[in-house]
């Protein structure tokens, strides 16, 4: 079975966000970058089936050599290739359309995205590139096993979850239930080493085809100040939920 | 050129969602300056959609469509934006319009932003406010392709009443072949799930263990409300994956968010910053959620929250 992983390059869960001065871009000064958390997931599900399954297991990126940690973070925990399509990425269009383009003349049976990057959130890489090569497509995936070229999965739905099965190849939208917090791997040394060695083909971009263009950012406006009630005067309490806030 | 405003349903009902939805796109198309036409799936009775300004329904009846299947629902609504000459695709913030909008936007050709907020700010480039960074910040972005999709964030418009007369019309699609199959749904029953939810009351290891939930559940009987915990508590086993809430669990966008014993890790205000109004009941006062919240109370939560559920008793008995 032939794994493609996509991975995000994004900021960490801890980090404060800020923009440049003219609030066009992301100001990335002092923050560290990560493997995108869902696709982290989705990485760890795949180390399993090339443990168990003897799957191969490549990830793919599409940025600036920024983004070449990350892929080699990817590669220490145990993917045997990376591959980075070199061009800054403009929109989620884009993006799906570059990993569409590879993936038509180097085909997977089974491609894993996570469900959203945490940075620009837009949830539709997977889904676009489903679209484009009229591959099957399950996202908010919480389960997978593989038996037979068949695939069972479990998708998180509004109040619960469901049980899908279909063909490979598959492309699926993965999140935390396809492997657990616990299950997700540090890169040892070895691992690292390894890495050195291991394949990172930078290959250049399609074209540069999008549909949507982010123009410019802003933080939310700072809040008031929280307003404290006593404990022994939750009346209080209700009666401002009630008579300021409106919510009761 | 017409809005086409695509409403959700479960066993032919309405989802709340619909109302929102159809306020927001009834706005649109005003500013566009075109018409307005609502795609129900399964649904016998829309009538309620013309308190908020739906005038024409386009409506599907089909029971192959009972279960959803993104590609297949995303085909049919694509078949319906073609033949009314749709520029502008209204969908929710739903885990399955989510799961549906890329493939309906590669059927159109359509450009799509997912977490918008508001009306455009303008029309020409087509440009919307969206939440991106989960939350923790607005992005101004534009589509720049012919058909645009918008997938409009939940509680961020709100509802507006807008009685109209409404006209409708059934639509025959032909359906795509079927390759998932659902095997089976689990859903979690007599609860009302996040997403549908007005109220979340949701705790964090102050609360101490799993024994102790049933501070959390009173009161979100009390209020009628959803349950929700932290990503340690999920982490611990104490509750189901489904409940927590945070940057890699459930985004919430609530009217009043209630937040028992959870400390206010960043990756959790992200996940809530939506929500309108937030109160926090934690014994630390030093915990960063008071940063965050609109309403604060520093107590012992097992002293605090079985007296304000008394009283919010009392509340409701009253107002009710």
């Amino acid at each position: 079975m032939k794994i493609l992983v996509c991975i995000s390059h994004v900021p960490d869960t801890t980090s404060k966000i800020n923009f440049s001065d003219d609030n066009k871009m992301f100001d990335n000064q002092g923050v560290q970058f990560v493997i995108n958390p869902n696709d982290e997931f989705g990485l760890t599900r795949a180390m399993w089936f090339k443990e168990k399954q003897n799957a191969t297991v490549d990830v793919i990126n599409v940025g600036s050599s920024v983004t070449e940690p990350t892929l080699r973070k990817a590669l220490a925990i145990g993917a045997d290739k990376a591959i980075r399509i070199d061009s800054e990425p403009i929109d989620g269009f884009f993006v799906a359309k570059q990993i569409s383009d590879y993936i038509t003349s180097n085909p997977y049976d089974l491609i894993i995205a996570g469900r959203e990057s945490i940075d620009y959130n837009g949830a539709m890489v997977p889904g676009l590139i489903a679209g484009l090569t009229k591959m099957n497509f399950i996202t908010n995936c919480t389960n997978l096993e593989i038996e037979n070229n068949f695939a069972t999965l479990e998708r998180e739905i509004d109040g619960g979850k469901e049980i899908l099965t279909c063909n490979l190849p598959l492309i699926i939208g993965g999140q935390k239930g396809l492997v657990e917090e616990s299950d997700l791997r540090i890169p040892n040394m070895r691992g690292i080493m390894q890495a050195r060695q291991k394949p990172l083909d930078v290959i250049p971009c399609s074209d540069l085809d999008s549909k949507t263009k982010s123009i410019k950012f802003q933080k939310p406006a700072p809040r008031e100040e929280v307003k404290l009630v006593s404990s022994d005067n939750l009346d209080q309490l209700i009666e401002m939920l009630h008579n300021e806030a409106k919510v009761l | 050129m017409s809005v086409l405003a695509y409403i959700e349903s479960t066993k032919g009902i309405i989802k709340k969602n619909a109302f929102e939805i159809v306020s927001y796109s009834s706005a649109l198309a005003k500013q566009l300056g075109i018409e307005l036409i609502v795609l129900s799936i399964n649904v016998d009775d829309n009538s309620e959609l013309s308190k908020y300004g739906a005038t024409r329904i386009v409506k599907v009846l089909n029971p192959e469509l009972d279960n959803f299947d993104a590609k297949i629902t995303g085909n049919v609504i694509a078949q319906v934006a073609k033949d009314i000459n749709a520029t502008h695709i209204v969908i929710s913030s739903s885990v399955d319009s989510k799961y549906m909008a890329p493939l309906l936007t590669i059927d159109l050709e359509a450009g799509y932003l997912s977490n918008v907020v508001e009306l455009p700010s303008n029309l020409n480039p087509f440009t919307v406010k969206r939440t991106s960074f989960t939350n923790k910040a607005f992005c101004d972005a534009s589509i720049v392709s012919d058909i645009k999709i918008i997938g409009l964030s939940s509680n961020a418009f709100g509802i507006i009443e807008n009685e109209s007369t409404l006209s409708e019309e059934v639509y025959n699609p032909s359906l795509l072949q079927k390759n998932i199959t659902l095997k089976s749904t689990e859903k979690i029953s007599g609860k009302i799930s996040i997403a549908d939810a007005d109220v979340v009351v949701s705790g964090g290891r102050g609360l101490k263990g799993p024994e102790n939930w049933n501070l959390v559940e009173d009161l979100a009987d009390t209020l009628g409300a959803a349950t929700a915990c932290s990503k340690p508590v999920s982490d611990m086993g104490w509750r189901p994956h489904s409940e927590h809430v945070g940057q890699t669990g459930k985004p919430v966008a609530t009217n009043l968010y209630i937040a028992i014993g959870i400390s206010g890790a960043i990756q959790h205000l992200a996940g809530i910053n939506s929500s309108k109004v937030k109160v926090v009941i934690n014994n630390d006062p030093e915990a960063p959620f008071f940063k965050a919240a609109d309403y604060g109370v520093v107590g012992d939560a097992f002293d605090v929250v079985p007296r304000l559920n008394e009283k919010l008793k009392a509340f409701k008995a009253q107002n009710s």
